[in-house]
C-alpha cells in the first residue's frame, strides 16, 4: 500500500482575478521505501505541495491520503492526531524547541499524543541511536551544532511508528559535507521502509531520491527516476 | 588532461608495467575513463623518449616494469601545481546549441532546456547512487572523482535554471501591445 496518495490535487488562493493556482492536478504515489524530491524554483508551488501532503493545508479540489486515509474526510481533531501519530516534519529552520533537551524535544510530540513519559523517553532514546546521537540525550539544541540539530529534528519525524517524512529544504544553512550527512540519514530511514518526500531547488540533494518531479507554476513538468538496476527489471517482468 | 600525467602519478608510487598501469588508471578514475593497451605502450614510450620513465630489464614473466625519473617527478610535481584552464577543456556543447535553438525559428527552448534537466539529473541520480556504495575509506579517490561529476553536473542545472528564467524574462511576447500602458501613479509612489 502506498504511504502517500495525492490524486489530482488542486490548490487555489483568492477569488475572481487575484486567484492564484498554487498546485494544479498533481497526483503523485509515494511507496514504503521510496524517497520523492520535488524541485522546481521559488512560488513554483514546491512547499503548497508539502504542506498539501501533511496535511496542514487542504486541497481545493482532489484528494490526499496517507496510509489509505483519505485527510479530506477526517474531523479537526483526527486530522491532528493523524498527523502526530503517521507524519513527520523535518524543516529548514528545525524548529525545535529551544527550552528543551534533544530527547524531550523527540519525546514531546508522543506525550501530546497520550502516551507515558518513560515510553515516549524510551522511543525518544531509540530514536536518537538511531541518528547516532545516543550522548546527546540531554543537550538543548544551542549546545549542539546545526547538523547535529537537523539530526534531532530528523529522529523526532520518525520516532514512534510514523513512516512518512516530509522535508522542506532539510539542509538549509548546513556546508556541504553536513548537508550531505543528513541526506544520508534520511535516505537510510527510507530505505528501511520509510516513505518521504523531500522539497529541494538544490539538484544535488534531489540526487538522493529515486524520483524526482519537477513543478512548475504548480504543475508536474517532467519526472525523473533513475535507471532500473537489472535485479529491478527481473522484478519488473516476474510481477 | 592527458594519459600522461596519470600513468606520470601512478609511476611516483613505484615501478609498475603497462597492464597494471591501465588496472590502476582505471581504478583510480572508477572505471569512468578506460583505458586500452595501446594508449598505454603508446605514451609510455612518448615518455621514456622524453627521458621522464625509464623502462627496466623484463621479469621473468615476460613483463617490462617502468619507473619515473628526476625530470618525469618534476614534470608531475609542475603539473599538480598548475590549476586546470577552462579554456583547455572541450567547448560546450550543450552552450552552443541553447545559443543557436534561441536564434533558430520553431525550436521549442524550454522544451530543450527541461529535456536536457531531466537527464542531468537522471545522471546526478546515478551518480549519487554510485557514491552512497563508495563509502569505505578505501574508496575516496573514486568518490572524489564522482563528486567532481556531481558538483558539474549540479552546475549544469544551476545555469539550465538560470536559462530558463532569463527566457521567462526576456522573451519577447507573442503579441506586442500596442500601446504601452501609462503607468498609474500609485504604483511609482510604492518605492518611496
Amino acid at each position: 500500500m502506498s504511504v502517500l496518495e495525492l490524486r489530482d490535487v488542486h490548490r487555489t488562493h483568492g477569488h475572481g482575478e487575484a486567484t492564484v493556482h498554487a498546485v494544479r492536478g498533481v497526483s503523485l504515489t509515494v511507496r514504503p521505501g521510496e524517497l520523492i524530491a520535488v524541485m522546481g524554483p521559488s512560488g513554483s508551488g514546491k512547499s503548497t505541495l508539502l504542506n498539501l501532503a501533511g496535511g496542514l493545508d487542504s486541497p481545493t479540489r482532489g484528494e490526499v491520503a496517507v496510509e489509505g486515509t483519505v485527510l479530506g474526510g477526517l474531523g479537526r481533531k483526527a486530522l491532528a492526531a493523524l498527523r502526530r501519530r503517521r507524519i513527520g516534519y523535518v524543516f529548514q529552520d528545525l524548529n525545535l524547541l529551544p527550552s528543551l533537551t534533544a530527547a524531550e524535544n523527540i519525546s514531546l510530540p508522543l506525550e501530546l499524543d497520550g502516551a507515558g513519559v518513560r515510553r515516549a523517553r524510551r522511543a525518544a532514546l531509540t530514536s536518537l541511536a538511531e541518528v547516532e546521537l545516543e550522548g546527546y540525550a540531554q543537550r538543548f539544541p544551542d549546545e549542539m551544532s546545526g547538523g547535529q540539530q537537523q539530526r534531532v529534528a530528523i529522529a523526532r519525524a520518525l520516532v514512534g511508528e510514523r513512516r512518512l517524512i516530509l522535508a522542506d529544504e532539510p539542509t538549509g544553512a548546513l556546508d556541504s559535507t553536513t548537508g550531505e550527512a543528513v541526506l544520508r540519514l534520511l535516505r537510510a530511514k527510507v530505505d528501511a521502509g520509510a516513505a518521504g518526500v523531500l522539497v529541494t531547488h538544490e539538484a544535488r540533494h534531489a540526487a538522493w531520491a529515486d524520483r524526482v518531479v519537477f513543478l512548475r507554476d504548480g504543475v508536474v513538468v517532467d519526472t525523473s527516476g533513475p535507471l532500473a538496476e537489472p535485479e529491478q527489471l527481473l522484478d519488473g517482468a516476474a510481477s | 588532461m592527458s594519459i600522461k600525467y596519470g600513468l606520470l602519478a601512478l609511476l611516483q608510487r613505484g615501478t609498475m608495467y603497462g597492464y597494471q598501469l591501465r588496472t590502476s588508471f582505471e581504478e583510480s578514475t572508477g572505471g569512468t575513463w578506460p583505458l586500452n593497451i595501446g594508449q598505454v605502450y603508446t605514451t609510455l614510450s612518448r615518455l621514456e623518449r622524453d627521458e621522464l620513465v625509464r623502462s627496466l630489464p623484463e621479469h621473468d614473466g615476460g613483463q617490462r616494469p617502468y619507473e619515473i625519473t628526476d625530470a618525469g617527478r618534476a614534470e608531475l610535481a609542475a603539473w599538480f601545481a598548475t590549476p586546470i584552464g577552462r579554456g583547455d577543456r572541450p567547448r560546450d556543447e550543450l552552450a552552443i546549441k541553447l545559443a543557436l535553438a534561441l536564434t533558430t525559428p520553431g525550436v521549442d527552448v524550454p522544451g530543450i532546456i527541461q529535456k536536457q534537466r531531466t537527464a542531468t539529473v537522471r545522471m546526478l541520480q546515478e551518480y549519487t547512487r554510485m557514491k552512497q556504495r563508495a563509502s569505505g575509506p578505501a574508496d575516496l579517490s573514486w568518490r572524489l572523482v564522482l563528486e567532481s561529476m556531481i558538483f558539474q553536473a549540479e552546475a549544469e542545472v544551476r545555469w539550465l535554471d538560470h536559462c530558463e528564467a532569463s527566457l521567462a524574462r526576456h522573451a519577447p511576447l507573442p503579441t506586442p501591445a500596442p500601446q504601452a500602458a501609462p503607468v498609474p501613479e500609485k504604483e511609482t509612489e510604492k518605492t518611496t
